[in-house]
């Protein structure tokens, strides 16, 4: 048996008395807490943690990653989430010690080396994206969509635009556009997408008015389509005195090829942890900068790195800034490995990055396209959108194709989203996959298609060959248990009603 | 699929039971089928002003969120509290036990922009599945 079939959650094996780690007792015990921290600030309670030994806690985590799909072992085509290859010379390079061991609050004389890869990494995206400024606080992607719509809070109310309160974005957009916007209590907007996909202007032009602070956009948007009409967008938008915001998301194949600064955008955020190869998700942490135009600068959060005649060091903050986004200076390791991205590629190999990138899609596509509809015919960007509403008939939905692919090896395409597509199955290859895979991949969906017409019921089964095969995810939002605190407490009221 | 004769339906998937100046609202059985299995349930506050065909409340399943519309205008006098502990009730029960909230109609003559039983059914019958 390779992989363990203990499934029991760490909290489940949880016994009492048992310890992974002694700790130094003269380092640790030497004080007596009672006298040294305040009464107010001490626990009441003992900290409430599964108890387990070490091998205990070994096995159970090395068990659990033999589980996982990740994009060290698998094809990983999730939509939007740009899961390309994470080059392993980026945790080399992260991993120096010279980088580990430095402090946030260090001098900065002490310091230059960082300073400097801060200062290039942000001339780098300024080269890349065609913006004046970059921040590089925010944590991650949707975290700068907040900063970004702080910014253009700060940007109005410092005109004393004060009734600009509407924030425009397409029905396709990532849901997390929306959800930063109503975060600061902008009133959100849907525009209609036209039947090519793209941003309707008609539709557009309808809700621009005096209100509208910002519209959120993603070019190319979720549906891998570049918005052809963005010089017209971006005229609208600023004729109405909106700013206009790119979500970054969709970046990687716009790389020497395109850049939102350009095309009219006032604020961007950039997803290290997807154009700039570093872990993603669970693997994170990530790292979202976000880059304005100059009228935008005075606003971003402080500090920022400047280079003088002796060296880089902090610039001091300008009154309008937003004020910091994060403490210190963002997730440093994480821009250490894109730092190292954007140097092992350099100009020529970033180009090749998105032009491959934009191959793969549409080769995948082409060859999908004899077995299931896809969303928008046409040339595609990085991405492209497949739709399942045919088999209704068979009773196959999206998810249920995420499903049987993880049989086949593959992890499942994103599943009903965007939501513009009904049954929708958004395919995003990367340029990190051979042809050699992405033919393996076409294999499997084609098999899958055949099973839909022939055993849909295998389809909607599936998957057979994996440890755990479908969660009751309903269950799981309804009663969610999240920490060893909620499990304690279902078993403790379980045992009550038994009573 | 079932769709009550006494009630009047929007083309959003709600349905509301007029009783004097007083409305009922709940999502059709279309609409539940549509949503799947909820798992929350976001009800407008009591005395709170809802505006015809404005979003009044929220229902989640896990595919999505879903806005649900006020069928007419008024002022809500009563929510379903069972909603709270048991959001499934919609998918069991979405003309019953399954309702969302009760309004005190501001505009009882509003009804005439909604649909009866058989024009919902025969929207739902060509709408495209999704």
């Amino acid at each position: 048996m390779l992989i363990s079939k203990d499934d029991r959650l760490s909290f489940e094996k949880s016994k009492p008395g048992r310890r992974g780690v002694t700790l130094p007792r003269e380092r640790f015990c030497s004080a007596d807490p009672l006298q040294t921290v305040p009464k107010h600030l001490l626990r009441q309670s003992p900290l409430l943690f599964p108890e387990m030994s070490e091998s205990d806690i070994i096995r159970h985590f090395i068990n659990l990653s033999r589980k996982n799909f990740s994009v060290d072992t698998h094809f990983y085509p999730l939509g939007s989430c740009t899961m390309k290859y994470n080059p392993k010379v980026n945790e080399w390079a992260a991993h120096q010690e010279k980088f580990t061991a430095l402090h946030p609050l260090q001098s900065e004389e002490t310091t230059q080396g960082i300073l400097e890869i801060l200062y290039e990494m942000e001339e780098g995206l300024k080269e890349i994206t065609g913006m004046d400024r970059f921040t590089m606080q925010p944590a991650a992607g949707a975290h700068g969509e907040l900063t970004g719509m702080m910014l253009v809070h700060a940007y109005h109310a410092s005109r004393g635009d004060k009734a600009r309160r509407k924030v425009l974005v397409p029905d396709s957009s990532h849901g997390t556009n929306p959800a930063s916007a109503a975060l600061l209590d902008f009133h959100v907007v849907e525009v209609a997408s036209d039947a090519h996909g793209c941003v309707d202007l008609k539709d557009l032009e309808r809700h621009l008015d005096e209100q509208v602070a910002c519209l959120m956009l993603t070019n190319p948007n979720t549906l891998g389509l570049f918005e052809k009409n963005i010089l017209e967008i971006a005229r609208l938008v600023h004729e109405k005195g909106g700013l206009l915001y790119y979500d970054g998301a969709n970046l990687n194949p716009l790389l020497g090829l395109a850049r939102p600064g350009d095309m009219g955008f006032d604020i961007i955020h950039v997803n290290l942890h997807k154009t700039f190869s570093t872990p993603h998700g669970g693997g994170g942490p990530g790292s979202g900068p976000v880059g304005v135009k100059k009228h935008l600068i005075p606003f971003l959060p402080a500090p920022l790195v400047e280079k003088a005649k002796e060296g880089y060091r902090w610039a001091k903050g300008d009154p309008r800034s937003i004020g910091r986004v994060k403490l210190f200076h963002g997730n440093i390791g994480v821009i250490i490995r894109a730092y190292t991205y954007l140097k092992v590629l350099g100009r020529e190999g970033l180009l090749k990055v998105s032009e491959a990138a934009i191959l793969n899609a549409n080769y995948l596509k082409e060859k999908l396209k004899p077995y299931f509809q896809v969303a928008i015919n046409g040339p595609c960007m990085h991405e492209f959108v497949l739709s399942l509403k045919s088999c209704g008939a068979q009773g196959v939905h999206a998810g249920d194709v995420g499903k049987r692919l993880l049989d086949f090896g593959f992890h499942a395409p994103t599943v009903h989203f965007p939501m513009v597509v009904p049954e929708a199955l958004m395919i995003e290859p990367t340029e990190t996959e051979s042809k050699e895979t992405l033919d393996l991949f076409v294999e499997a969906m084609k098999q899958i298609a055949h099973e839909i017409e022939t055993d849909p019921e295998n389809v909607r089964q599936a998957p057979f060959t994996l440890p755990v095969r479908r969660p009751n995810d309903v269950l799981a939002a309804r009663k969610p248990i999240l920490s060893y605190r909620d499990m304690v407490r279902e078993k403790a009221l379980a045992a009550e009603v038994a009573a | 699929m079932d769709f009550p004769e006494n009630l009047r339906y929007t083309k959003t998937h709600e349905w509301i039971a007029v009783q004097g100046n007083k409305g009922k609202v709940g999502v059709t059985s279309y609409a539940q089928q549509e949503i799947s299995d909820v798992v929350f349930v976001e009800l407008p506050k009591k005395d709170q002003a809802v505006q015809q065909a404005k979003t009044a409340a929220v229902v989640e399943s896990v595919k999505a969120a879903f806005d649900i519309y006020a069928p007419m205008s008024g002022k809500v006098t009563n929510t379903n509290k069972a909603l709270e502990a048991n959001p499934g009730l919609i998918n069991q029960s979405p003309y019953g036990d399954g309702w969302l909230f009760e309004i005190e109609l501001a505009n009882a003559g509003e009804v005439n922009a909604l649909m009866t039983a058989q024009q919902y059914r025969d929207t739902v019958q060509q709408a495209p599945k999704h």
